[in-house]
């Protein structure tokens, strides 16, 4: 003897993104504030040290934003020219930053003009950065030159002039403190050692390079140029480790999060994308409203900041962890009660009674079971349902189909309910998973409700509307059928002819015409 | 004799104008089958007994009254049988001479039964009869003393009805009903209005009569129940309606003591009638089919049903479900063809609405009944039920394909689901399900059968009428959260000038893949999906192919629908023979190159086994039956069979079934019916029949303990001995007491009964044994030492045994046999 069969719901496989730990981490974050600079923004950084201050580098100024301040708490403003590449020093007291001009200036946060000037560049310094002694700073500029100065005595250590065009971008290791890289729109990337006279290492990235990182530990090396972004074991003598293609426009600017597990990488193609260090795989990613020139994440991801060529600073800030108090009141029976008996094992001689698992029915199931059609109707019918889970309100409507008591379920309902089961079939009707069924309970209704046609507005209204959509799915598929056809030829061109005559197409995806007959 | 080897099996065929009797202590169950009667244990729901004896379909079975391990059967061969079913002996066989429909045992007749026999000289009227039964010394007696009691009955036996203490009989037809009392002899007739009531219809289905009361429970074709009192006169009778089934009463059942009333129809809900008031009712719903016979057992304990898909329910007195006994389910329409399942070798084919059934052919049981459709299904005229229409396996039987459409001709329904055989679970699970994977029916489907490779070359084919063919192929979930591993999608479609594809099957090494469109046989690569040649024998379209296996795999069979049978080489691409036959069937054997035929003309069958590399067949049987077979599969067997004709040998690795279009299970044998029945029944009888005796205890235990040690020793059981010894034993102890000889006389033959083989021992040994043996059979007192004994004894014995290795008797036989077989085939290599 069989049981009482549920209603089966079609479960459809969701389209889009799928819903990851990574997902839920990168969404907390608040709606973005827009601040608007005044020229395009080369480069944030963030202070090292509480509270996190961050420096914003666009046009001829260097603003200094506090965490959740929309106004700048600094600004610096001693420039000719434009400033680039405003940089913090790793105990947050002094930043340095290049210019068109040529000269880099170094500035202690809480004062105002520069404490040196260094000069020595002949073209513009686009990168500028301390080394992780402190006492030190490196500079790369459109002379092709990179240069390594002395803090205390404002002069220049060593220059290298090995890059054979722009030095952009560059970062000083964590790990030693007479390392540190640069690249160029040469298309390579450049290790080099402060005790040494020349560069150490070179990596053909392949494509004007843009942004290069190094991991805290020092042993790969990130670098963006291009579409690509591609890692580089460095100790291995930098052998390419992964290459990423996952943007389609140019790769500005690269970042680590705090912890290092995620890298973010942002482009001219208005997206950040977020990869896992691991797996070097998209986990998320963020859009953006215009290209993307510089990013920067504070410390703990408490804030994503990036700066778009259009000169807005767009701030997003984490939501603060919300303290699920429901889940406090919400007390499960304790422990002990909870798993008393649980562990008995029954002996021998002992009589096992088992007890009947009670099966939990939803309401239209019971109420199809008692053969209740019309009220089974109704249950699905009612808002959260047909609201959220549109599946289950057509799977019951499909199995009265089967069961040939929908049109009497239809029938004989009042105003309020046709005007309710009207705007279901014609919002969902167009749905393809849907249409099959709803153009059964369209047609029935139609038939059902043509003598009253004309006595309410609002469900005349709700005719109207059914038609409109029904119309414009029927101008869509034709639109489909046409694109259809053109690449059908398309794709005959390019196969070669062969000696059989024989038709195939691989199967493609949109073939399926909505037949409805549209004489309501 | 029609066809000497073509034989109908009793698999299924349960007659359905067969009531079932319960046995009063509720162990048994009897139940007529065909041409059989078959014995049923209540408890193991078991065959107990097959007893068989009749030449034609078993009509009716009734406990004799006066001995209640009696019974009697009436036959359309016009012969009462009156059995010892306990051992399924016939004791007495009454020769009636017309064809007897149903049959009725009263407890106040003595030697007399009714019976209901046509009428002489005119077609389609019955009469109810009394049979005189001669005591006589022999066994075949005369039952010709006949004297009618009531002209113009039905002739199921739901229509005639004995009431309380046999005072009178009902006989309903049609919209009258008739209550013939024997000692008044007086008969009353009632007749209710023919007009039909709000589209009901009034006419009589079935009769029963309260069995301490004067009242009679007719059912009716529109549903009701209607309780018939006072029906002694002819003007005042009454009577009350109950009313709960929205369509026929199939039949009607009162409890021993007439409280309850249970009525069952195609709702397939059993419905319990309290004090005959329609307000008080207990439903036992979802029985899976309708009802058809419902039985009281004698005490009231049980209730079984009898259902339309051959199937008995056992049912407790408090309404609730307790077992059932499925034999091979038949539904109306066999779509899904004749499949073997390559794990457990049942037949796989349509079972219940909506689910597929695996019936063992061995055991002749339903082992399990797999849901496919999974949704409630609804007995109800004229709706549109969906139903399973494709199977196939895979090779290693892991992976199921089905597909599934609602009745409907221009929409149908269409889901394509692939099942994933769960080891742990023990069957098959869900993996995947397609919605219309086709815009129109799917016409066949098969899978790239490769034992060798792994599980990447398992595809799916499937053909539709929509002109195309789809290859599904597995896909890895590469989603680490995903329920499953694998999913199923499509990976290639493929059609052929817009003809509609009709058949498809891949070669036996997968490389080539044969669809049929229409008149078109095409062959396609199955590495690149590239059209590699077309055949084409016109007129008519391409009913059936296959391909040729093993030696003859180059070769490509098909049959046409204006009666050809084609056999192209795929190396020239050329026609190598054809044949003039209207082929419905065809069927190749797995397991060697043979390919079974059968054809279809004007009212026979004929089948035909031939080898694709040669035109002649090498078994022709023509006139196989007269109806016409719809479907065929060839079941490997478990082992080869000794099979000394030649003509036979293509038999010897499987078994070929039919299925024809009255859903009649057929095979081919080549034994007689007899040989093939009386192993396994007599053996029942010997094991049900065995006295639970101290004595039995003690050889079952050390039977057992034998057992037992032979599997430590990391030895095969030796089977030779166990089957030597058991003939004397079941001799010893299956022989009635008064007629065995002296028990000295017996006891050596009984102790050598139990000697393992006489070669290995020494005459000092046997002296041993005996002496301990007898010892045994004088003291049952200190038996725990004996076995003890006896047991490092067995093993001293058996380790010799291996030792000497010499062969015995049977075994001997067993050489002889194989040097006797033959190796023609070898030559074919």
């Amino acid at each position: 003897m069989a049981a009482y069969k549920p209603v089966v719901v079609q479960a459809c496989p969701k389209l889009g993104e799928r819903i990851t730990q990574d997902t839920l981490y990168w969404r907390g974050y608040k709606t973005p504030v827009q601040i608007k600079e005044f020229g395009a923004i080369n480069k944030i950084d963030f202070s090292p040290v509480p509270p996190y201050n961050y420096a914003v580098t666009a046009s001829s100024r260097i603003h200094i934003y506090g965490r959740y301040s929309q106004e700048p708490i600094k600004t610096f403003s001693r420039f000719r020219d434009a400033a680039y590449c405003a940089t913090y020093r790793d105990d947050g007291r002094l930043l340095a930053a290049g210019s068109e001009d040529g000269s880099i200036c170094l500035f202690d946060v809480s004062g105002k003009a520069p404490l040196r000037q260094f000069e020595g560049h002949t073209k513009a310094v686009h990168l500028v950065g301390f080394l992780s002694d402190k006492y030190r700073l490196f500079s790369g500029g459109d002379d092709y030159s990179s240069n390594l100065w002395d803090i205390p005595s404002a002069t220049e250590i060593t220059s290298y002039s090995e890059h054979t065009d722009y030095v952009r971008c560059g970062c000083a290791s964590k790990v030693n403190a007479d390392v540190f890289i640069t690249g160029s729109y040469d298309h390579t990337v450049k290790l080099f050692d402060a005790r040494t006279k020349s560069s150490v290492m070179t990596i053909e990235h392949g494509h004007p390079v843009e942004s290069v990182l190094l991991f805290p530990s020092g042993g790969l090396l990130v670098s963006a140029g291009g579409r690509y972004v591609k890692v580089w074991d460095v100790l291995k003598g930098g052998q390419l480790l992964v290459s990423l293609k996952n943007h389609h426009k140019t790769v500005t600017c690269l970042c680590l999060n705090s912890s290092g597990q995620r890298l973010l990488s942002g482009s001219l193609d208005r997206h950040v994308k977020i990869y896992s260090t691991t797996s070097y795989k998209v986990v998320h990613s963020f859009n953006y409203a215009t290209s993307i020139l510089s990013l920067a994440l504070s410390p703990e991801d408490e804030t994503i900041v990036v700066g778009m060529t259009n000169g807005v600073l767009n701030v997003k800030h984490r939501k603060p962890e919300e303290k699920n108090e429901n889940s406090q009141k919400k007390r499960q029976p304790s422990y002990r009660t909870y798993v008393k008996g649980r562990t008995y094992m029954p002996k021998q001689e002992d009589f096992c009674v088992s007890k009947p698992v009670k099966r939990v029915l939803r309401k239209y199931d019971k109420l199809l079971r008692s053969f209740q059609s019309s009220k089974a109707l109704d249950a699905v019918l009612e808002p959260p349902i047909m609201l959220h889970t549109p599946e289950v309100t057509v799977a019951v409507m499909q199995e009265l189909h089967r069961r040939g008591t929908l049109r009497s379920a239809l029938a004989g309902r009042d105003e309020k309910q046709v005007n309710l089961l009207l705007t279901f079939v014609a919002r969902r009707v167009i749905e393809p998973r849907f249409t099959s069924v709803l153009v059964t309970v369209a047609d029935m209704i139609t038939d059902i409700y043509q003598p009253v046609v004309g006595q309410s507005a609002i469900v005349d209204k709700q005719f109207l509307k059914l038609q409109e959509a029904i119309g414009k799915e029927i101008d869509y598929q034709e639109e489909l059928l046409e694109v259809l056809g053109m690449m059908d030829t398309l794709f005959a061109t390019f196969t070669k002819k062969r000696d059989t005559s024989l038709e195939e197409n691989k199967s493609n995806g949109v073939t399926e015409i909505i037949e409805t007959n549209t004489n309501y | 004799c029609r066809c000497p080897r073509g034989l109908r099996l009793p698999w299924g065929a349960r007659a359905p104008s067969a009531g079932v009797t319960a046995f009063p202590l509720c162990r048994y169950l009897l139940c007529s089958s065909g041409d059989f009667v078959k014995v049923y244990s209540v408890s193991t729901e078991e065959t107990l007994r097959l007893m068989g004896g009749h030449a034609d379909l078993v009509t009716g079975i009734q406990l004799n009254p006066h001995n209640h391990m009696q019974l009697y059967s009436s036959s359309l061969d016009g012969t009462i049988k009156l059995w010892d079913f306990m051992d399924g002996i016939p004791i007495k066989t009454f020769t009636v001479g017309s064809k007897l429909l149903a049959l009725y045992a009263l407890p106040s007749a003595e030697d007399l039964v009714f019976a209901v026999i046509p009428k002489k000289g005119e077609r389609d009227t019955f009469q109810l009869v009394s049979v005189k039964l001669t005591k006589g010394a022999g066994q075949d007696l005369e039952g010709k003393e006949l004297s009618v009691v009531l002209d113009g009955v039905g002739a199921s036996m739901k229509h005639i009805a004995f009431g309380r203490e046999g005072a009178y009989v009902v006989s309903v037809k049609n919209v009258t009903l008739q209550v013939y009392f024997f000692k008044r002899k007086l008969l009353n007739r009632f007749s209710l209005s023919t007009m039909k009531t709000k589209g009901g219809d009034n006419r009589f289905s079935c009769v029963v009569c309260h069995p301490t009361e004067d009242c009679i429970a007719t059912g009716h074709a529109d549903g009701k129940i209607r309780l018939w009192r006072n029906f002694h006169h002819k003007k005042e009778y009454t009577y009350s309606t109950l009313h709960w089934h929205h369509d026929i009463v199939m039949d009607l059942a009162f409890s021993m003591e007439g409280t309850r009333l249970l009525s069952g129809g195609v709702e397939s809900v059993l419905v319990q009638w309290h004090n005959e008031s329609s307000c008080q009712k207990d439903f036992l719903p979802r029985l899976g089919s309708p009802i058809e016979y419902i039985s009281m057992s004698s005490d009231g304990a049980l209730c079984c049903t009898l259902h339309t898909d051959n199937r008995i329910t056992i049912i407790n007195s408090n309404l609730r479900f307790s077992r059932s006994i499925q034999g091979l389910i038949k539904s109306r329409d066999v779509k899904t063809g004749l499949v073997v399942d390559p794990r457990t070798k049942a037949l796989v084919l349509n079972g219940e609405p909506g689910h597929l059934q695996f019936y063992s052919l061995q055991s002749d049981q339903q082992l399990f009944s797999l849901d496919i459709v999974q949704r409630q299904y609804i007995h109800q005229e004229g709706l549109k039920q969906s139903d399973l229409v494709k199977v196939a396996f895979s090779a290693q039987g892991t992976w199921l394909a089905t597909v599934e459409e609602s009745e409907e001709v221009t929409d149908p329904e269409l889901q394509l689901k692939l099942w994933f055989y769960h080891e742990e679970a023990q069957s098959f699970e869900l993996n995947t399900r397609i919605n219309t994977p086709h815009d129109n029916h799917i016409t066949d489907m098969c899978f790239r059968d490769m034992d060798g490779l792994g599980d990447d070359s398992l595809i799916l084919v499937t053909t539709g009428r929509d002109c195309v063919f789809k290859v599904w192929v597995m896909v890895e979930d590469n989603d680490p959260e995903a329920h499953q591993s694998v999913s199923w999608s499509c990976d290639f479609v493929g059609s052929y000038r817009n003809y509609q594809a009709t058949n498809c099957c891949f070669s036996e090494d997968g490389s080539l893949l044969a669809v049929s469109f229409e008149e078109t046989v095409t062959v396609w690569d199955s590495l690149t999906w590239d059209l590699k040649c077309t055949f084409c024998h016109p007129p008519g379209n391409i009913r059936k192919i296959c391909f040729g296996r093993l030696t003859c795999s180059k070769y490509l069979i098909g049959a046409t629908d204006y009666g050809f049978l084609c056999c192209w080489n795929l190396l020239t691409c050329a026609l190598e023979w054809s044949a003039h036959l209207n082929i419905v069937v065809l069927q190749p054997d797995p397991l060697s190159e043979h390919i079974a035929a059968v054809s279809w003309l004007s009212k026979e069958s004929s089948l035909f086994v031939f080898k694709p590399n040669e035109p002649r067949p090498i078994y022709i049987q023509r006139n196989l039956c007269k109806e016409k077979i719809l479907l065929a599969a060839f079941v490997p067997r478990d082992e080869p069979e000794v099979i000394t004709t030649e003509k036979y040998l293509w038999l010897r690795k499987s078994q070929l079934f039919f299925l024809t279009d009255t859903q009649e299970l057929m095979t081919l044998s080549t034994k007689s019916l007899e040989e093939r029945l009386t192993p396994s029944s007599k053996q029942l009888a010997v094991e049900e029949s065995l006295p639970v005796t101290p004595f039995s205890l003690l050889l079952g235990k050390h039977r057992r303990q034998q057992a037992q040690e032979d599997i430590d020793l990391g030895k095969p059981v030796v089977h030779n001995k166990q089957e030597q010894a058991s003939p004397a034993v079941k001799e010893l102890l299956h022989t009635p007491a008064h007629v065995l000889p002296s028990a000295s006389f017996l006891c050596t033959i009984f102790i050598n009964s139990l000697l393992i083989s006489k070669e290995n021992k020494s005459a000092e040994e046997v002296a041993d044994e005996v002496e301990m043996e007898s010892e045994k059979a004088e003291d049952d007192s200190d038996e725990e030492d004996v076995t003890a004994m006896e047991q490092e004894e067995s093993s001293h014995m058996e380790l010799l045994g291996e030792m000497t290795c010499k062969l015995s008797k049977s075994q001997e036989k067993e050489l002889r046999k194989i040097r006797k077989m033959d190796y023609s085939w070898i030559s074919a290599f």
